[in-house]
């Protein structure tokens, strides 16, 4: 088994609100990442894949096409967007939502690569790692 | 769901590597420059991975503030700017990397009882790293 990963940037704005909470709890609980107009990072994305090498090719999986996939499920659109507003997953309702933290970006990720992955078959989704700034990061591994 | 939330944190100290057992030869032997009498120092990176399942009010494994000020309590506010061989931890053991690693992992699992410290990684250099998993603790 090889695990093979590749990396891929985009830059997005977000804000965190949990919509259940008043504007103080808010404040309390994301400091300032609950600036209501939003703020952005520089993302890096890190898409790793288990699987057999093929014997012919020597690959795991094309490296050109899990950039393809990468760039069609995620960052078609999510690069320079705000994910708030703009992205399925995190836009919200009146008293629910999905806020765009690392981990659930990470979830998120993995649940747009997942199903192209499974179906090109040869090799599996194992994690996906979401930086936020070099220093900030979260991974999702599929677990429940 | 289950996931992963890291923090990558620096801290500037000093050490020297010195067997207590050993020979003044079998040291300068095993340990070459990093024997050398007065010690040197790094810029570490600790690097703290702690797992949890995602929070449904918040979205988060833990809040990053609150990992903060324990990692700064319990690891930086010791270390940070310290002679890593007059710390009580290195009285008798020897302040390697892999020494620091596992102590900065034990120090980390008792102050954040609540949630998994899945790993930590500290980086002496950019060329070299050292890692202690919850799997595979000792």
């Amino acid at each position: 088994m090889i695990y093979l990963t590749r990396r891929a940037t985009f830059s997005a704005s977000h804000y965190y609100r949990n919509p259940a909470w008043t504007a103080e709890q808010n404040e309390t609980i994301f400091g300032r990442c609950a600036n209501r107009n939003g703020h952005g990072h520089n993302y890096t994305l890190e898409v790793t894949v288990a699987g057999e090498v093929d014997p012919v090719t020597g690959f795991v999986v094309d490296l050109k096409w899990l950039k393809d996939v990468i760039e069609r499920e995620v960052l078609a659109d999510w690069d320079h967007r705000h994910l708030n507003l703009e992205a399925l997953e995190f836009i919200a309702s009146e008293r629910t939502a999905l806020i765009p933290t690392t981990e659930n970006i990470a979830i998120a990720a993995w649940k747009r690569l997942e199903p192209a992955v499974a179906k090109a078959g040869g090799a599996r989704l194992s994690r996906v790692r979401v930086y936020e700034t070099p220093e900030i990061f979260a991974e999702f591994r599929g677990e429940a | 769901m289950k996931a992963y939330f890291g923090r990558r944190y620096t801290l500037s100290a000093s050490h020297r590597l010195h067997a207590g057992s050993l020979s003044a030869a079998e040291n300068q032997a095993v340990y070459g420059k990093c024997n050398n009498p007065h010690g040197h120092g790094h810029n570490y990176v600790v690097e703290v991975v702690v797992a949890g399942q995602v929070d449904a009010e918040t979205g988060m494994v833990v809040n990053m503030a609150t990992l903060d000020a324990v990692v700064r309590a319990t690891v930086l506010d010791r270390f940070d700017h310290a002679n890593l061989n007059f710390d009580p931890i290195f009285v008798n053991l020897v302040p390697t990397t892999e020494n620091l690693c596992r102590a900065i992992f034990h120090l980390l699992r008792e102050a954040l009882p609540v949630i998994e410290v899945e790993r930590v990684r500290v980086e002496e250099t950019e060329n070299n790293f050292f890692e202690c998993h919850a799997h595979g603790v000792s």
